[in-house]
């Protein structure tokens, strides 16, 4: 393992992604902090929602951008890294090949973790301060935030070995889209009991385990799954799709 | 102290279509099946078929052939990128799929296609580039200036190279691969796509990183550019070597060393048999109403092939003569032009 070519190859992440900050940044958090405003602001001063919702909403809300930050993250500048094959210097450089898949998540990890502490203040500025949602437990939160960090980047490594660029928009479409949707952001899973088959098939769903998981840790007062339980699964996605990702990265740059 | 290229019996057989790692033309369905089955659903491609080369430590080494031969397939495997079905590739003292890490600290690359980091400019490819090979960061952008000056790239340094031309991409490739001053060189049809100009400038390139004592391999289908650079060239086609030589001994290695090409308005069997006949006429090969002549003399030939021709009741249509060259070499081995 060679840590120069590592953290050289980091901070070249780092220099393209402080380039493309503000794009980036305005196309993935810009939607759920409008949601924020809606539900945080709009609905309650109207009576439609009451103020609890608050703290329902944040958890769900941090997750959804981590997710979708990490993801977008590593998938977007892989899929044309691999089309255009300017991955190849990387792929030269004196270190093993699936140690550069790693660094990509590092990379998305760290993304993905600024955009869950990015939505903090905001909901703040947009919530006011009294949210609901406390601290009580950090290292509880620490783990949790590293862990969704981890599923966001893993999984994007994992989109982005396996899609072309002509399936982008699909993608989106068609796994996003619903993953938000269905992923208990905007209610606990626990409000699903009504239905009771969806509420089996989303448990594939790893937002679930995020939403619900940063829920439990900031509002535990709202209904949540255990704490113990959302760790564990996450840990399992996370190594299985770690394995996927690296897997699928091997196959897609080594003839 | 300069370092060698070995390769032994190197085999590649591709299953599934490659993933970014070859280029080549070949790939664009399979041409060539083992089983000889005419299924269409089992894609087998074989692209080396057992090479065995051995490139000495200094030297500038070709291998030249036509698109499809295993050109790019036979530096991909050198430079870890492409894994062999069966062979073995060394880069000086290390065996390249053993000790990738090692390996790719020996070489620099210059791929076929310009694979350079969009999201960069000029300069900071450079620099990354170098930061990945472990220099130091004064190194680096000491030699980043010195690279783009050389490379006549100082003006664009500092401009995303997305709008670059292909010759500008081109350059910079060459000059990202010399940046962590690698003791190989591999450059994979180098001059592709390059103007006049700027290929006399790679070449000028190429010769002083040779005297250094650098060792460089290039692949390339122009025949000019391989007897310009090459002290030594390996022919290869469909994934075999079938010559290898210094451009000199292969030139000279053909019957003759001149090429007619003629075409007549018929070819009875006695035009054969007189062209056959012709003083310094070594070969006659066939092909429909054209016949390829190798010979020692050139133009002097042709009122005695027009006699020939018209004394069976045939009209000479057309002519085209060449002196010994490597172009001829390749006909003369494969009855295929390189360039096709």
């Amino acid at each position: 393992m060679n840590w120069k070519t590592f953290a050289a190859m980091l901070s070249r992440d780092a220099h393209v992604a402080r380039r493309n900050a503000l794009p980036l940044f305005l196309q993935i958090l810009l939607q759920p902090l409008l949601f924020v405003f809606i539900f945080g602001q709009v609905m309650i001063r109207s009576g439609m929602v009451t103020a609890a919702y608050k703290a329902m909403l944040l958890p769900g809300i941090m997750a959804i951008a981590m997710l979708m930050t990490g993801a977008t993250a590593v998938s977007m500048p892989i899929i044309m890294e691999l089309l255009t094959k300017e991955i190849e210097d990387r792929l030269l450089a004196p270190m093993e090949t699936k140690w550069l898949a790693f660094e990509k998540m590092v990379a998305g990890m760290v993304q993905s973790l600024i955009a869950g502490m990015v939505v903090l203040p905001s909901a703040w500025l947009l919530m006011g301060r009294n949210t609901g949602v406390s601290f009580a437990h950090p290292f509880e939160f620490a783990a949790l935030m590293l862990l969704i960090a981890l599923l966001a980047s893993a999984g994007g490594l994992a989109m982005g070995c396996s899609v072309g660029q002509s399936h982008i928009g699909l993608l989106f479409s068609m796994v996003l889209a619903p993953m938000i949707m269905f992923g208990c952001a905007y209610y606990p899973w626990s409000a699903l009991n009504s239905f009771p088959i969806l509420q089996k098939v989303v448990l594939v769903n790893p937002l679930v385990y995020a939403s619900e998981g940063l829920r439990g840790t900031l509002a535990p007062h709202v209904p949540h799954m255990p704490i113990l339980l959302v760790t564990s699964i996450l840990v399992v996605a996370d190594l299985l799709l770690i394995t996927f990702a690296l897997n699928r990265f091997h196959r897609k740059t080594i003839g | 102290m300069p370092i060698g290229i070995r390769t032994r019996d190197l085999r590649k057989v591709y299953t599934s279509p490659p993933p970014m790692a070859a280029t080549g033309s070949m790939f664009r369905g399979p041409k060539k099946k083992k089983d000889g089955k005419k299924d269409g659903k089992k894609f087998e491609v074989t692209a080396l078929d057992g090479v065995s080369l051995e490139v000495h430590p200094g030297e500038i080494f070709g291998l030249l052939g036509p698109n499809g031969a295993g050109k790019s397939t036979t530096v991909g495997i050198l430079t870890t990128r492409i894994r062999p079905t069966s062979g073995e590739a060394w880069i000086g003292n290390h065996e390249v799929w053993r000790e990738q890490v090692e390996t790719k600290k020996l070489i620099g690359v210059v791929q076929q296609k310009p694979n350079l980091d969009f999201a960069l400019t000029a300069r900071e490819i450079l620099e990354f580039h170098a930061a990945y090979f472990g220099i130091s960061s004064k190194e680096r952008v000491q030699r980043a200036t010195e690279l783009l000056e050389r490379f006549q790239l100082t003006d664009r340094a500092d401009e995303i190279v997305r709008g670059f031309s292909g010759g500008m991409m081109q350059r910079l490739s060459i000059a990202r691969a010399m940046m962590h001053d690698p003791q190989v060189l591999f450059l994979d049809e180098p001059s592709t796509g390059l103007d006049p100009q700027t290929r006399l400038l790679l070449w000028d390139i190429i010769r002083d990183y040779q005297r250094l004592g650098k060792t460089i391999l290039l692949t390339t289908h122009n025949m000019e550019e391989a007897d310009a650079l090459c002290q030594r060239i390996a022919i290869i086609d469909h994934g075999k070597v079938i010559a290898l030589g210094t451009p000199t001994e292969l030139k000279t290695s053909i019957p003759g060393g001149y090429l007619l090409r003629v075409r007549f308005s018929a070819t009875p069997d006695g035009v054969v048999r007189r062209l056959k006949e012709l003083p310094g006429v070594s070969e006659v090969k066939i092909q429909g109403t054209s016949a390829d002549l190798y010979a020692d003399r050139g133009g002097a030939l042709v009122p005695a092939i027009v006699a020939a021709a018209s004394a069976e009741g045939a009209e000479l249509s057309d002519v085209h003569i060449s002196e010994p060259s490597l172009e001829n070499f390749f006909l003369h081995h494969t009855g295929r032009s390189l360039r096709q």
